[in-house]
């Protein structure tokens, strides 16, 4: 029980260290969304808002949905057959179903569990999102390339190699790659599917610290287990429980010290999950 | 080992020492029939070359290797020459005719099964394709023969329907199934987490196979084209049957020519035994072998890039 109380306590104090001002008009608003994988339902009447800036971390036992949830939001799980959601979801004010989901995806980017850069040379895995939106011109994709790597914090480290295989620099790297690929693209929203899982605890605090600086300009939506992580980067939390349902959600700092629901109050204190 | 079973009791050694001899027996047994069987095909392979080298190498005693390389074969004239360019020319043209159809076909549908398809119309063009591999070449033949050659001598109003274009249509047919499945193979081993990386970013479907997919597949499907090309090169029967058979060098598509296979199975039961013209065919069959196995290898090579690449 005293350990608890520490373990608690150094929550809280990661908790104050998070707590910045932001303006928090809304980009994401989820209301009433089910998803169906088959029979199945793996999401419960989700109702939720996405701030326009700043960390949203979805957190939760695995099995609860965070990741289906996540991927609702930019719509990649329309790629796998029998997966159905059902309910209202408005993106910048528009009903984020009827928007062509190729269009959507631009404006919504991602960053998956696993690096994932291409088998091609680091510029051209950031270069490549630009071209496919019709981009040609050297000059202008050399900028964006600059700007994307710095963005993601990478460019120091790799700009005298950006003709050498992605796969050539590590683990760490190549996530954050793959975060500066999305970013090329300039979207409004970054989703991070449990970024850091693959990546030893170094790597993982700088994407954590590139997580936070980035939600100054757009919206990161990030889906973790880990609760430290999620006290350290996120302005904001919600709660995913077993059975697909948002238990709580709100500031981090308010969800951590005086959580209502008693279920995750346990979970937090790692009684469950 | 026995150091370690020594020191703590004796029955237990003794179990452990009798129970593991005997299933050191059996997996010295089990590793044993695969070892002979594995290397009765090792052996097999070793006599054939043997063999057809042995058959081929005395006609060199007899003729230089630059005229065996010549254009003229007629091998029962008086003097006889032996000159096989005019069947490699043959096998190469009906190859490249074949090609020029069977990998733009080939590709797509590879492509059309590995990406766009729906579940139904996957199975449905992949059963087709296998039905296509399945049909004995005999019968390819025969609808070359019976249909084609007609089809093609009323069409371009020629002498003979038998010609370098029908051996090259019957063989892009046949050569499609094993370049269609590989090349399958090689864009469905394209790890998905690229396409879903490509697609999260707000490319479609089509830019994503183009721009990701079939370049990180393309040692796969260059693999998958090269060992399409092995197949029509070795292809004798319906070749035989359609391509006319005059071992002419031409680059008209609508003569008749003669490919190194068709050389062979042509003239093999008319030679005599040990003469130099039976000889002379022998050589024929080394060039083959050469050029085949050369083609699987490279291909092979690629194939294995391809897995090193992306699963290294």
């Amino acid at each position: 029980m005293v350990i608890m109380a520490t373990e608690t306590k150094s929550l809280q104090t990661t908790a104050e260290w998070v707590a910045r001002n932001l303006p928090s008009e809304t980009i994401i608003d989820v209301e009433g969304l089910n998803f169906y994988y088959g029979r199945e339902r793996i999401l419960h009447d989700i109702s939720l808002s996405i701030s326009g800036k700043g960390v949203t971390a979805i957190m939760g036992p695995s099995g609860c949905g965070k990741s289906t949830f996540l991927r609702t939001l930019n719509r990649m799980y329309e790629l796998t057959p029998g997966a159905r959601a059902e309910g209202r979801i408005s993106f910048l004010g528009e009903d984020l179903f009827r928007i062509d989901s190729v269009a959507l995806r631009r404006e919504i980017g991602m960053v998956f569990q696993q690096p994932n850069p291409f088998p091609k040379s680091i510029y051209e895995n950031i270069a490549y999102g630009p071209r496919v939106h019709g981009i040609r011109r050297r000059s202008q994709l050399n900028e964006i390339v600059e700007e994307s790597l710095r963005r993601a914090a990478l460019w120091d480290e790799v700009k005298d190699s950006l003709r050498k295989s992605a796969f050539s620099i590590s683990g760490g790297q190549q996530q954050r790659l793959c975060i500066a690929r999305a970013l090329a693209v300039r979207p409004q929203v970054l989703l991070m599917d449990e970024p850091s899982s693959s990546l030893d605890p170094k790597a993982s605090a700088q994407i954590e610290a590139t997580a936070r600086e980035l939600s100054e300009e757009l919206a990161v939506v990030i889906v973790t287990h880990n609760l430290q992580q999620a006290a350290r980067v996120s302005d904001y939390v919600a709660v995913f429980m077993t059975g697909g349902e948002l238990v709580e959600d709100g500031p981090t700092k308010k969800v951590f010290e005086q959580p209502e629901d008693p279920r995750v109050q346990d979970y937090l204190e790692g009684r469950f999950g | 080992m026995s150091g370690f079973t020594r020191k703590i009791d004796n029955n237990y050694k003794v179990k452990t020492l009798s129970s593991s001899s005997l299933s050191w027996l059996r997996r010295r047994l089990d590793r044993g029939i695969f070892a002979v069987l594995g290397s009765i095909s090792l052996i097999a392979l070793g006599l054939i070359f043997f063999f057809i080298f042995r058959e081929a190498i005395p006609l060199f005693y007899k003729v230089s290797v630059a005229s065996f390389f010549g254009p003229t074969w007629l091998p029962t004239f008086d003097p006889p020459s032996y000159g096989a360019l005019s069947m490699i020319a043959g096998s190469a043209l009906v190859t490249v005719a074949a090609l020029a159809v069977a990998v733009p076909v080939g590709l797509s549908a590879a492509a059309f099964i590995a990406e766009v398809a729906p579940g139904i119309m996957k199975d449905i063009t992949k059963s087709i394709i296998e039905i296509l591999a399945g049909i004995p070449s005999v019968v390819y033949g025969f609808f070359g023969l019976a249909l084609l050659a007609p089809f093609l001598q009323t069409t371009f109003s020629l002498s003979t329907g038998r010609t370098a274009l029908t051996a090259a249509i019957i063989l892009s047919i046949m050569a499609l199934p094993t370049i269609a499945s590989l090349a399958e193979d090689a864009l469905t081993a394209v790890p998905s987490s690229y396409r879903e990386a490509s697609l999260a970013m707000g490319a479609t479907r089509w830019e994503t196979m183009w721009r990701v997919t079939i370049p990180a597949a393309f040692s796969g499907l260059l693999g998958a084209v090269i060992l399409g090309m092995g197949r029509a090169i070795g292809e004798t029967m319906a070749v035989l049957m359609v391509a006319g058979n005059s071992p002419q060098i031409t680059t008209s598509l609508l003569k008749p020519v003669r490919t190194l296979t068709a050389g062979i199975a042509l003239e093999m039961g008319e030679t005599p035994f040990g003469s130099t013209h039976y000889h002379a065919l022998f050589s024929l069959g080394v060039l083959l072998l050469l050029i085949t196995l050369a083609m699987n290898w490279t291909a092979e090579w690629f194939r294995g890039r391809m897995r090193r690449r992306h699963h290294g």
